[in-house]
């Protein structure tokens, strides 16, 4: 019952809040409804780890072999954990931002949120390609209605990657379907299925498309800068901070342990396009002046070393790639929170038009070094335990002759993202003032809340991550346990 | 086995609690209240240290488990904490001289106002939290958190006045340049957790026996790339001097007695694997003679006093990574402790300079100081003449076991070791005689404004020229009556090399003549051509190729920093602009041929985005049934 619960309560919600007109109800209503999920969500996630309490049975459509089937294992209740407190933040952290009818854009922010619920907790194939579509749909027309002046056009090229990624995913889903002995989508029956090599290898490349566009990965990216920096701000957090790791979350659920043979034979080509897109992405945040596509470049090189890491197939890399879905959850969804403060006060996120921040807003650039040096993965922030986990996985690896080589090129975007993320605290916080830069004002104090929420769970699970760890280990365990049995 | 052992959290902790309280509450508490939790927090994480160096020199040494860090599959990474000589040594000098300089801050930093009072001493007390918490790591992970964790306080004390973006540019180039040698610290860990499948110092030293030369070379590389950028070597040297940006007080601890130490700190606590990497051992020697000597040369020419002493500073941290590589572990070692007196004196004696000409900075802007602050003048002369060497000062004590080390290893590296020295000896003269000597040549305002520093300034000064001169008779060399306190007191971390040469009495005795004879000749000679007249500024021939620094930030500047550039601008920016959406348009043109849909989407009815996918797998379930029939 509660793992419905995550999906229900958000999608209800949302249905309630199209029909209330007050804009400041809406709100209100939708912020009650993300804590509730979250509150579950601890609680139930504490209660009931492991137990049938996480697991949901019910007919669904029959005539297609397909079951509404949720399970939580530990790498889902991490994803669910991420996706229910993200949304509780993200709404307090823009909540002074004004929408035109507000209802809509809530209500369509809930029905993103329990699509997203739904992917990291259905095992059911179709069931997973529904939710997929249920959290990506709301998030065209968030940003198409209530994004900046590029938007349609912006959209439409976000539309066009992630509809022909859909189309291949589904056109892999059902061909597995049709190779399942007793045509059923679920889980189960894909892990028994036994495909071909050359099979495997063909299916690979259908489904690492369709999760690449989503995280994205080199050369998929290119909707994603325009997106980040067109949609609204809090769609942008939730793009980047919970949806790109739906992309992961695929590759790890239905790429790895359904084609073991193709993710084996095809992991090397995969993780070079993952260490190149690292390097190119974090090159490229290094010139760009405005800090929503720095963060948004930031965010594609971090996502590739996350790639690079689900291709080691260690448990290291896998352990470290997990956690680091969820820091780099939290981390960016708190450089957003800045890049937003600052546009509101400021009305520019161009870095050559700031300057001396800081001294307008001490507590905000306390928080925003934290946050920064997570994004550099500093040690005793979150990002350091998931990043040193991860090029440890990439080292160990034995997919590639070429692991070294891939640890240590990767490894340069350490330097790199030092130099983006450290330059941006220099022009836009230090330095002297400049004109547009005084019209900033100190955040208040829900904001601050927001921040400081983050930048607890910055420190805390960098100098203390055992328990996530331990939550995850089961899941790379199974995964890794089957990956082998069907090493060629 | 005493409980002291239990309570080695209190060191870094306190630090870290100053940091907290004073960083939290930085507007609320007075600068009073700042300044003694601020020392106070050093003062008692230094009390401890004593007892525990106590312990371990009756023989303790002891790994303190603390909780479990990370622990995936059968890598096993706990938190813990190792005190041994070695450990406890560091632990005396980064909370004794940290103490010293806290006190010193609280009256040089005084101007403030009591918020960034406050952050001030807040950073301080978390760079001596994380210097601590390097030096008590028992395993490289903890380490390297210690690590990149003095970087970053580095980077903000350097961009401390943070208005001034000439300085926060400086931070900012520390902190990139310390990072590209933690990535080879970095890749050095993954490579020991390969082989030995642990990062414990314990562990890994004791299977590295088993392991090949050439990966113990590889992987000992790779640790001494960390070690060049943490020590300021060839090539990742040039952020040290731009450090001095920051204010002097923590060019004394961060850019002189401590940070820039734990490259010789981190080889030391791993010479076993060292050892059996003869090749990295020869990098280590050559790279610290050629940074000793390319320093030297580049502070012969320097005029900002606090840019002598940092060139210093790199050429003085050669010379122990000269004695790390031909073996003399415990004299690089030793060579820290006394170079922690005498540069953290000189650098604070030169903050004294600083704050009695109201800022300047420019020796050539100085001059005939040394009775108008007479303190600052007797203690920094002692500075000058303990790192030049002279005879029974500690740096003399020091120096003289490196140069022996390096004598019996290599005669060549001996002889330009000396030259070094010698090198060594003379812009410290030329420092201390256009500073003290001569007349004065500053502004008029200047030199009525002229005074001696407040007793919090002094103090630490009158402290560490007594440990400059004393500080080194711990390990006095047997001719003259010494004995191996010092060695022997490492000997459980660190073993000592021993010189079994009938020569060696006769050529102590050599070195201290010639280091005598050298010092005096050196003051004749500058004293005559420096203290008359006005000194140039501007220099030219091979004086301008010095004084510039050789040039080697504008070559940087033209081998990395352009064409990295040029790549982005044009070739980055053409793939991201031109093919990726050439391809992505290409894309949507299908998709806009296959139908109207496009249309209909930009209209955003919800009604036909959904049907498009629902029309889509539709289409698809009927093609692949019609398929499989």
């Amino acid at each position: 019952m509660i793992a419905v619960s995550f999906i229900g309560i958000p999608f209800i919600f949302g249905l309630v809040l199209f029909l209330i007109r007050n804009a400041s109800l809406a709100r209100a209503l939708a912020f009650l409804a993300t804590l509730l999920t979250f509150w579950l969500a601890i609680g139930s996630l504490t209660l009931y780890k492991g137990s049938a309490q996480l697991q949901w049975d019910a007919s669904w459509l029959p005539a297609f072999g397909s079951r509404f089937t949720l399970s939580l294992d530990g790498m889902g209740s991490l994803m669910i954990l991420l996706t229910a407190l993200s949304f509780p933040l993200i709404f307090i952290a823009t909540w002074n931002t004004p929408y035109t009818r507000a209802n809509n854009f809530y209500a369509l922010m809930l029905w993103s949120q329990a699509g997203l619920m739904g992917v990291f907790a259905a095992t059911d194939a179709l069931l997973f390609y529904f939710f997929w579509e249920l959290a990506l749909i709301p998030a065209y027309f968030l940003c198409s209605i209530w994004g900046g002046e590029r938007r349609i056009a912006v959209t439409f090229k976000f539309f066009i990657y992630t509809f022909v990624g859909s189309l291949l995913m589904l056109i892999g889903l059902v061909y597995l379907y049709l190779q399942t002995p007793d045509l059923s989508f679920s889980l189960r029956s894909f892990y028994k299925l036994n495909l071909q090599p050359d099979q495997q290898n063909w299916l690979f490349w259908l489904f690492f498309v369709a999760f690449a566009v989503k995280m994205p990965l080199f050369p998929f990216h290119s909707w994603q800068p325009d997106t980040y920096q067109q949609a609204p701000t809090a769609t942008t957090m939730v793009l980047s901070g919970v949806m790109v790791k739906m992309g992961l979350f695929g590759m790890l659920r239905w790429l790895a342990p359904v084609l073991p043979y193709g993710f084996w034979s095809w992991g090397d080509s995969a993780a070079f396009l993952a260490m190149f897109g690292m390097i190119y992405a974090s090159l490229l945040a290094i010139m760009q002046d405005d800090l929503k596509k720095l963060v948004a470049y930031s965010s594609i090189a971090h996502i590739g070393l996350m790639s690079l890491a689900v291709f080691s197939t260690t448990d290291a890399g896998l352990q470290g790639a997990m956690l680091q879905m969820f820091n780099h959850g939290i981390n960016v969804i708190g450089l957003w929170m800045v890049v937003e403060l600052i546009e509101r006060h400021t009305g520019t996120t161009r870095i050559s038009a700031l300057g001396g921040l800081a001294q307008k807003a001490p507590a905000l650039s306390i928080l925003l070094v934290v946050v920064a040096l997570a994004n550099v993965a500093l040690p005793l922030t979150n990002a350091f335990i998931g990043e040193f986990l991860m090029f440890t996985g990439v080292f160990l690896s034995n997919v590639s002759r070429f692991n070294y080589i891939y640890t240590a090129v990767a490894g340069f975007s350490i330097i790199l993202s030092a130099v983006y993320t450290l330059n941006m605290i220099q022009k836009v916080f230090w330095g002297s003032t400049s004109s547009l830069a005084s019209g900033m004002g100190e955040i208040r104090a829900h904001e601050k809340l927001a921040l400081a929420v983050i930048v607890i769970l910055i420190l805390v699970w960098g100098v203390y991550p055992q328990p996530v760890l331990d939550l995850t280990s089961g899941t790379v365990q199974s995964l890794l346990a089957r990956m082998i049995t069907r090493h060629p | 086995m005493s409980t002291v052992f239990q309570w080695v959290w209190l060191i870094p902790l306190l630090p870290f609690a100053g940091f907290l309280i004073n960083g939290l509450f930085r507007r609320q508490l007075g600068k009073t209240f700042t300044a003694l939790l601020g020392c106070g927090v050093i003062l008692g994480a230094l009390v401890i240290s004593v007892v525990l160096f106590n312990e371990v020199r009756s023989g303790h040494s002891q790994t303190i488990p603390l909780f479990d860090f990370i622990r995936v599959g059968k890598l096993s990474i706990p938190f813990s904490f190792l005190v041994d000589p070695l450990s406890s040594l560091f632990l005396l000098i980064i909370t004794g001289i940290g103490f010293l300089i806290h006190v010193y801050s609280t009256a040089y930093m005084k101007e403030e106002s009591p918020e960034h009072y406050a952050r001030y001493f807040a950073y301080l007390n978390l760079f001596v939290f994380f210097m601590l918490l390097l030096v008590l790591g028992s395993n490289y992970l903890v380490m390297f958190i210690g690590w990149e964790g003095v970087g970053l306080c580095s980077f903000l004390l350097i961009g401390y006045w943070f208005r001034n973006n000439e300085y926060t540019h400086a931070a900012r180039k520390a902190f990139v340049m310390n990072r590209i040698g933690d990535l080879g610290f970095l890749l050095a860990l993954f490579w020991m957790i390969n082989e030995f499948g642990s990062l414990s110092f314990n562990e890994v030293f004791a299977k590295a026996g088993t392991s090949t030369t050439a990966i113990l070379t590889g992987m000992t590389l790779l640790l001494f790339v960390g070690a060049t950028g943490k020590s300021a070597q060839i090539p990742l040297y040039t952020w040290l001097p731009d450090a001095m940006a920051g204010p002097t007080p923590v060019s004394a601890l961060i850019h002189a007695a401590t940070m820039v130490t734990a490259g010789i700190y981190m080889i030391a606590r791993s010479h076993v694997l060292f050892s059996l990497a003869p090749v990295t051992m020869d990098v280590v020697a050559i790279t610290g003679l050629a940074t000793a000597l390319l320093a030297a040369s580049i502070a012969l020419y320097q005029n900002d006093i606090k840019k002598v002493l940092a060139y210093s500073t790199v050429s003085q941290l050669g010379f122990m990574f000269l004695a790390l590589g031909v073996g003399a572990y415990t004299s690089g070692v030793f060579h820290v402790m006394t170079h922690a007196f005498f540069k953290a004196l000189l650098f604070l004696g030169a903050g004294s300079v600083i704050h009695a000409m109201g800022g300047e900075q420019d020796i050539t802007k100085m001059g005939g100081l040394r009775r108008k602050i007479p303190v600052t003048f007797f203690t920094f002369l002692i500075g000058v003449l303990a790192i030049s060497g002279f005879p029974f000062t500690s740096g003399f004590v020091s120096k003289d076991e490196i140069l022996l080390a390096a004598y019996y290893h290599n005669k060549m590296y001996f002889w330009l070791a000396v030259l070094g020295a010698l090198l060594t000896a003379i812009y410290m003269f030329r420092l201390l005689l256009l500073t003290f000597a001569g007349s004065f040549r500053g502004t008029a305002d200047q030199q009525h404004h002229l005074h001696e520093s407040p007793p919090a300034m002094t103090i630490p000064l009158v402290l560490l020229a007594l440990l400059s001169v004393a500080g080194g008779w711990v390990q006095l060399p047997h001719v003259f009556g010494g004995h191996d306190y010092f060695n022997q007191f490492l000997s459980a971390s660190v073993p000592a090399q021993e010189h079994s040469d009938p020569g060696l009495a006769t050529l102590e005795y050599i070195l201290l003549g010639v280091t005598a004879a050298a010092l005096l000749l050196i003051y004749i000679l500058s004293s005559r051509s420096l203290t008359r007249g006005n000194p140039q500024g501007e220099y030219s021939g091979v004086k301008k190729f010095l004084a510039n620094k050789w040039y080697v930030d504008e070559l940087y500047e033209r081998i990395i920093t352009k064409p990295l550039h040029w790549l982005n601008r044009n070739v980055l920016d053409f793939i991201e602009k031109e093919i990726i959406d050439w391809m992505v348009d290409g894309v949507g043109k299908l998709v806009q041929l296959g139908g109207r849909q496009v249309r209909l989407l930009q209209t955003g009815q919800v009604g036909s985005y959904v049907l498009l996918m629902v029309i889509s797998a539709v289409v698809f379930f009927v093609i692949q049934f019609l398929i499989k029939k």
